[in-house]
Protein backbone atom coordinates (compact mmCIF):
# COMPACT_ATOMS: atom_id res chain seq x y z
CA UNK A 1 0.00 0.00 0.00
CA UNK A 2 1.19 3.51 -0.75
CA UNK A 3 2.44 5.45 1.80
CA UNK A 4 1.06 9.25 2.26
CA UNK A 5 3.57 10.94 4.18
CA UNK A 6 5.32 7.72 6.12
CA UNK A 7 1.34 6.63 6.54
CA UNK A 8 0.68 3.57 5.55
CA UNK A 9 -3.09 3.68 4.05
CA UNK A 10 -5.45 0.82 4.24
CA UNK A 11 -7.73 1.68 1.04
CA UNK A 12 -6.62 3.05 -2.03
CA UNK A 13 -10.53 4.82 -2.27
CA UNK A 14 -10.41 8.64 -0.05
CA UNK A 15 -13.66 9.50 0.39
CA UNK A 16 -15.75 12.99 0.33
CA UNK A 17 -18.37 13.93 3.39
CA UNK A 18 -20.26 16.43 1.99
CA UNK A 19 -23.86 16.00 0.07
CA UNK A 20 -24.94 12.75 1.59
CA UNK A 21 -29.30 12.61 1.40
CA UNK A 22 -28.61 12.41 5.76
CA UNK A 23 -25.63 11.33 8.61
CA UNK A 24 -26.41 7.57 8.47
CA UNK A 25 -26.06 7.44 4.80
CA UNK A 26 -22.76 9.27 4.96
CA UNK A 27 -21.77 6.65 7.78
CA UNK A 28 -22.79 3.52 5.94
CA UNK A 29 -21.19 4.86 2.54
CA UNK A 30 -17.83 5.35 4.52
CA UNK A 31 -18.18 1.61 6.06
CA UNK A 32 -18.95 -0.31 2.98
CA UNK A 33 -16.14 2.12 1.11
CA UNK A 34 -13.72 0.65 2.88
CA UNK A 35 -11.90 3.91 3.17
CA UNK A 36 -9.82 4.82 5.76
CA UNK A 37 -9.18 8.43 5.08
CA UNK A 38 -11.98 11.12 4.31
CA UNK A 39 -12.15 14.94 3.84
CA UNK A 40 -13.54 17.21 5.92
CA UNK A 41 -13.85 21.53 6.04
CA UNK A 42 -14.32 24.21 8.22
CA UNK A 43 -17.43 26.72 7.94
CA UNK A 44 -18.54 29.27 10.01
CA UNK A 45 -20.37 28.13 13.30
CA UNK A 46 -23.67 30.06 14.57
CA UNK A 47 -23.96 30.95 18.01
CA UNK A 48 -25.06 28.34 20.40
CA UNK A 49 -24.79 26.65 17.06
CA UNK A 50 -24.04 22.31 17.45
CA UNK A 51 -23.60 21.27 13.85
CA UNK A 52 -20.07 21.11 13.76
CA UNK A 53 -19.64 19.37 17.24
CA UNK A 54 -22.76 16.66 15.88
CA UNK A 55 -20.16 16.16 12.64
CA UNK A 56 -17.40 15.80 14.63
CA UNK A 57 -18.89 13.41 16.92
CA UNK A 58 -20.08 11.31 13.87
CA UNK A 59 -16.39 11.47 12.18
CA UNK A 60 -15.03 10.52 15.19
CA UNK A 61 -17.09 7.53 15.58
CA UNK A 62 -16.64 6.06 11.98
CA UNK A 63 -12.82 5.91 13.16
CA UNK A 64 -11.31 6.84 9.90
CA UNK A 65 -8.26 9.29 9.21
CA UNK A 66 -9.64 12.86 8.12
CA UNK A 67 -7.93 15.11 5.85
CA UNK A 68 -9.32 18.58 6.25
CA UNK A 69 -9.20 21.05 2.77
CA UNK A 70 -9.51 24.47 2.52
CA UNK A 71 -12.52 24.27 -0.20
CA UNK A 72 -13.65 27.63 -1.42
CA UNK A 73 -10.58 29.54 -0.82
CA UNK A 74 -9.72 32.13 -3.72
CA UNK A 75 -6.61 33.22 -2.29
CA UNK A 76 -3.32 32.05 -0.63
CA UNK A 77 -3.99 33.88 2.48
CA UNK A 78 -7.24 32.23 2.87
CA UNK A 79 -6.39 29.05 2.31
CA UNK A 80 -3.16 29.42 4.54
CA UNK A 81 -5.71 30.52 7.45
CA UNK A 82 -8.03 27.66 7.12
CA UNK A 83 -5.45 25.64 6.99
CA UNK A 84 -3.79 26.59 9.90
CA UNK A 85 -7.18 26.59 11.97
CA UNK A 86 -8.30 23.07 11.02
CA UNK A 87 -5.24 22.02 12.52
CA UNK A 88 -6.14 23.40 15.54
CA UNK A 89 -9.83 21.64 15.29
CA UNK A 90 -8.53 18.15 13.86
CA UNK A 91 -5.23 18.28 15.13
CA UNK A 92 -3.31 17.12 12.07
CA UNK A 93 -0.61 17.79 9.91
CA UNK A 94 -2.64 16.87 7.08
CA UNK A 95 -4.22 19.58 4.55
CA UNK A 96 -5.66 19.30 1.20
CA UNK A 97 -4.94 22.42 -0.04
CA UNK A 98 -7.60 24.17 -2.63
CA UNK A 99 -6.70 27.35 -3.84
CA UNK A 100 -9.56 28.20 -6.93
CA UNK A 101 -8.73 30.11 -9.69
CA UNK A 102 -11.91 30.18 -11.83
CA UNK A 103 -15.19 30.48 -10.51
CA UNK A 104 -16.82 28.10 -13.65
CA UNK A 105 -14.60 24.81 -13.73
CA UNK A 106 -13.21 25.25 -10.06
CA UNK A 107 -9.66 25.23 -11.47
CA UNK A 108 -6.72 25.71 -9.13
CA UNK A 109 -4.96 28.87 -9.35
CA UNK A 110 -1.81 26.84 -9.13
CA UNK A 111 0.65 29.61 -8.71
CA UNK A 112 -1.16 30.76 -5.46
CA UNK A 113 -1.25 26.63 -5.15
CA UNK A 114 2.40 26.84 -4.81
CA UNK A 115 2.95 29.75 -2.81
CA UNK A 116 0.62 28.54 -0.24
CA UNK A 117 2.12 24.78 -0.18
CA UNK A 118 5.53 26.38 0.51
CA UNK A 119 4.09 28.29 3.28
CA UNK A 120 2.38 25.83 5.03
CA UNK A 121 5.08 22.86 4.46
CA UNK A 122 7.22 25.53 6.21
CA UNK A 123 4.72 25.62 9.35
CA UNK A 124 5.34 21.50 9.61
CA UNK A 125 1.96 21.03 7.43
CA UNK A 126 1.82 17.42 5.57
CA UNK A 127 -0.24 19.36 2.14
CA UNK A 128 -1.86 17.01 -0.29
CA UNK A 129 -2.48 19.71 -3.15
CA UNK A 130 -5.33 19.55 -5.57
CA UNK A 131 -3.64 20.58 -8.85
CA UNK A 132 -3.91 19.95 -12.76
CA UNK A 133 -1.54 17.14 -14.61
CA UNK A 134 0.88 20.20 -15.10
CA UNK A 135 4.27 18.37 -15.51
CA UNK A 136 5.90 22.30 -14.40
CA UNK A 137 2.96 22.69 -11.51
CA UNK A 138 4.34 19.12 -10.25
CA UNK A 139 7.83 19.63 -10.23
CA UNK A 140 7.11 22.99 -8.32
CA UNK A 141 5.01 21.76 -5.81
CA UNK A 142 7.73 19.32 -4.94
CA UNK A 143 10.26 21.63 -4.67
CA UNK A 144 7.72 23.08 -2.13
CA UNK A 145 7.66 20.49 -0.04
CA UNK A 146 4.34 18.45 -1.25
CA UNK A 147 5.22 14.26 -0.99
CA UNK A 148 1.77 13.90 -2.68
CA UNK A 149 0.25 15.41 -5.91
CA UNK A 150 -3.33 15.29 -6.15
CA UNK A 151 -4.63 16.05 -9.78
CA UNK A 152 -8.24 16.72 -11.10
CA UNK A 153 -8.98 14.58 -14.11
CA UNK A 154 -11.94 16.99 -14.35
CA UNK A 155 -13.88 19.50 -12.79
CA UNK A 156 -14.72 19.34 -9.17
CA UNK A 157 -18.47 17.42 -9.08
CA UNK A 158 -18.65 17.45 -13.12
CA UNK A 159 -18.57 13.28 -13.33
CA UNK A 160 -17.18 13.81 -16.70
CA UNK A 161 -14.55 11.11 -16.02
CA UNK A 162 -10.98 11.78 -17.40
CA UNK A 163 -10.40 14.16 -20.09
CA UNK A 164 -6.46 14.06 -20.30
CA UNK A 165 -5.54 10.28 -19.97
CA UNK A 166 -2.42 11.38 -22.14
CA UNK A 167 -1.61 14.12 -19.57
CA UNK A 168 -2.10 11.73 -16.47
CA UNK A 169 0.18 8.92 -17.89
CA UNK A 170 2.76 11.51 -18.47
CA UNK A 171 2.46 12.61 -15.13
CA UNK A 172 2.72 9.00 -13.87
CA UNK A 173 5.60 8.34 -15.63
CA UNK A 174 7.59 12.03 -14.69
CA UNK A 175 7.06 11.01 -11.19
CA UNK A 176 7.17 7.15 -10.47
CA UNK A 177 7.66 7.12 -7.24
CA UNK A 178 5.66 10.47 -5.63
CA UNK A 179 2.05 9.17 -4.36
CA UNK A 180 -0.40 10.44 -6.77
CA UNK A 181 -4.45 10.52 -6.29
CA UNK A 182 -6.73 11.33 -8.90
CA UNK A 183 -8.63 14.25 -7.17
CA UNK A 184 -12.00 15.56 -8.35
CA UNK A 185 -14.11 15.09 -11.32
CA UNK A 186 -14.51 11.02 -11.16
CA UNK A 187 -18.55 10.14 -11.70
CA UNK A 188 -18.37 6.45 -12.77
CA UNK A 189 -16.48 3.48 -11.22
CA UNK A 190 -15.32 2.56 -15.06
CA UNK A 191 -13.50 6.49 -14.68
CA UNK A 192 -11.55 5.36 -11.30
CA UNK A 193 -10.84 1.71 -13.01
CA UNK A 194 -9.36 4.17 -15.91
CA UNK A 195 -7.05 5.97 -13.82
CA UNK A 196 -5.78 3.02 -11.64
CA UNK A 197 -5.11 1.29 -14.76
CA UNK A 198 -2.51 4.05 -15.66
CA UNK A 199 -0.90 3.45 -12.08
CA UNK A 200 -2.43 5.56 -10.14
CA UNK A 201 -2.18 5.33 -6.31
CA UNK A 202 -5.49 6.13 -5.26
CA UNK A 203 -8.38 8.23 -6.09
CA UNK A 204 -10.63 10.76 -3.96
CA UNK A 205 -14.00 11.17 -4.98
CA UNK A 206 -17.32 12.64 -3.36
CA UNK A 207 -20.10 13.61 -5.27
CA UNK A 208 -19.61 10.37 -7.39
CA UNK A 209 -21.24 8.21 -4.16
CA UNK A 210 -23.06 10.71 -2.49
CA UNK A 211 -25.05 11.72 -5.00
CA UNK A 212 -26.05 8.27 -6.46
CA UNK A 213 -29.59 6.86 -5.66
CA UNK A 214 -27.84 4.77 -3.56
CA UNK A 215 -24.54 6.09 -1.86
CA UNK A 216 -23.63 2.87 -0.01
CA UNK A 217 -24.07 0.66 -3.17
CA UNK A 218 -21.96 3.15 -5.15
CA UNK A 219 -19.62 3.21 -2.62
CA UNK A 220 -18.89 -0.20 -2.75
CA UNK A 221 -18.70 -0.40 -6.24
CA UNK A 222 -16.12 2.21 -6.47
CA UNK A 223 -13.93 -0.08 -3.79
CA UNK A 224 -14.14 -2.48 -6.26
CA UNK A 225 -13.52 -0.84 -9.46
CA UNK A 226 -10.42 1.30 -7.68
CA UNK A 227 -9.14 -2.16 -6.89
CA UNK A 228 -9.79 -3.77 -10.06
CA UNK A 229 -8.07 -1.09 -12.14
CA UNK A 230 -5.03 -1.27 -9.42
CA UNK A 231 -5.09 -5.13 -9.90
CA UNK A 232 -5.03 -4.58 -13.88
CA UNK A 233 -2.22 -2.16 -13.57
CA UNK A 234 0.24 -4.79 -11.96
CA UNK A 235 -0.65 -7.50 -13.59
CA UNK A 236 0.67 -5.99 -17.27
CA UNK A 237 -2.27 -4.95 -19.98
CA UNK A 238 -2.15 -5.54 -23.56
CA UNK A 239 -1.50 -2.58 -25.69
CA UNK A 240 -4.26 -1.98 -28.32
CA UNK A 241 -3.61 -4.22 -32.03
CA UNK A 242 -4.83 -2.52 -35.22
CA UNK A 243 -6.06 -6.05 -36.49
CA UNK A 244 -7.49 -8.99 -35.00
CA UNK A 245 -5.91 -11.69 -33.72
CA UNK A 246 -7.24 -15.08 -33.46
CA UNK A 247 -7.57 -16.62 -29.43
CA UNK A 248 -8.37 -19.91 -30.46
CA UNK A 249 -4.99 -21.31 -31.74
CA UNK A 250 -4.90 -22.64 -35.81
CA UNK A 251 -3.11 -25.39 -35.03
CA UNK A 252 -4.72 -29.05 -35.42
CA UNK A 253 -7.43 -27.30 -36.94
CA UNK A 254 -10.00 -29.70 -39.10
CA UNK A 255 -10.28 -29.29 -42.74
CA UNK A 256 -14.13 -30.22 -43.68
CA UNK A 257 -13.96 -29.83 -47.32
CA UNK B 1 -17.42 47.81 20.42
CA UNK B 2 -18.11 46.88 17.47
CA UNK B 3 -17.01 43.51 16.62
CA UNK B 4 -17.75 41.56 13.50
CA UNK B 5 -17.91 38.35 14.27
CA UNK B 6 -18.46 35.49 10.92
CA UNK B 7 -19.20 38.48 8.53
CA UNK B 8 -22.22 39.91 10.73
CA UNK B 9 -21.82 43.45 12.87
CA UNK B 10 -22.40 43.32 16.70
CA UNK B 11 -22.16 45.98 19.25
CA UNK B 12 -21.51 44.13 22.72
CA UNK B 13 -18.85 44.31 24.65
CA UNK B 14 -16.12 41.28 25.52
CA UNK B 15 -12.55 41.97 26.65
CA UNK B 16 -11.34 38.86 25.57
CA UNK B 17 -11.90 36.17 23.53
CA UNK B 18 -12.98 33.59 25.69
CA UNK B 19 -15.65 35.99 27.31
CA UNK B 20 -17.12 36.68 23.75
CA UNK B 21 -17.13 32.80 23.06
CA UNK B 22 -18.95 32.31 26.38
CA UNK B 23 -21.38 35.22 26.13
CA UNK B 24 -22.80 33.99 22.71
CA UNK B 25 -22.71 30.37 23.84
CA UNK B 26 -20.01 28.76 21.31
CA UNK B 27 -19.01 26.24 23.35
CA UNK B 28 -17.01 22.68 22.70
CA UNK B 29 -13.94 21.80 21.75
CA UNK B 30 -14.43 21.31 17.86
CA UNK B 31 -13.88 25.36 17.57
CA UNK B 32 -11.35 27.00 15.75
CA UNK B 33 -11.02 31.11 16.23
CA UNK B 34 -9.09 34.00 14.24
CA UNK B 35 -8.91 37.31 14.83
CA UNK B 36 -8.36 39.65 12.15
CA UNK B 37 -7.29 37.44 9.86
CA UNK B 38 -4.53 35.67 12.77
CA UNK B 39 -5.11 32.04 13.96
CA UNK B 40 -6.09 32.54 18.20
CA UNK B 41 -5.47 29.05 19.52
CA UNK B 42 -7.83 27.70 22.38
CA UNK B 43 -5.06 27.85 25.08
CA UNK B 44 -4.63 32.04 23.99
CA UNK B 45 -8.36 32.87 24.00
CA UNK B 46 -8.07 33.56 27.25
CA UNK B 47 -5.85 36.24 26.87
CA UNK B 48 -6.48 37.78 23.73
CA UNK B 49 -7.70 40.93 24.51
CA UNK B 50 -10.24 42.38 22.23
CA UNK B 51 -10.97 45.48 20.48
CA UNK B 52 -12.93 47.73 18.79
CA UNK B 53 -13.50 47.01 14.97
CA UNK B 54 -11.93 43.78 15.40
CA UNK B 55 -13.08 41.09 12.78
CA UNK B 56 -13.25 37.38 14.78
CA UNK B 57 -14.07 34.03 12.81
CA UNK B 58 -15.79 30.91 14.70
CA UNK B 59 -15.49 27.77 12.67
CA UNK B 60 -16.03 24.69 12.98
CA UNK B 61 -16.00 21.31 11.09
CA UNK B 62 -18.19 20.65 8.48
CA UNK B 63 -18.90 17.64 5.52
CA UNK B 64 -16.57 18.73 2.95
CA UNK B 65 -14.83 16.88 -0.47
Amino acid sequence: MPLFYEIEIRSRLLLGTARYPSPAVLAEAVRRSGTDIVTVSLRRETAGGRQGGAFFELIRELGVRVLPNTAGCHSVSEAVLTARMAREVFGTDWIKLEVIGHQDTLQPDVFGLVEGARILTGEGFQVFPYTTDDLVVAERLLEAGCQVLMPWCAPIGSAMGPQNVQGLRAMRAEFPDVPLIVDAGIGRPSHATTVMELGYDAVLLNTAVAGAADPAAMAEAFAKAIDAGHAAHGAGMLEPRDMAVPSTPLIGKAVFS
Amino acid sequence: MKLTINGEEHELQATTLAELLQRLEFEGDWLATAVNGELVRKADRVDHRLQDSDRIEILSPMQGG
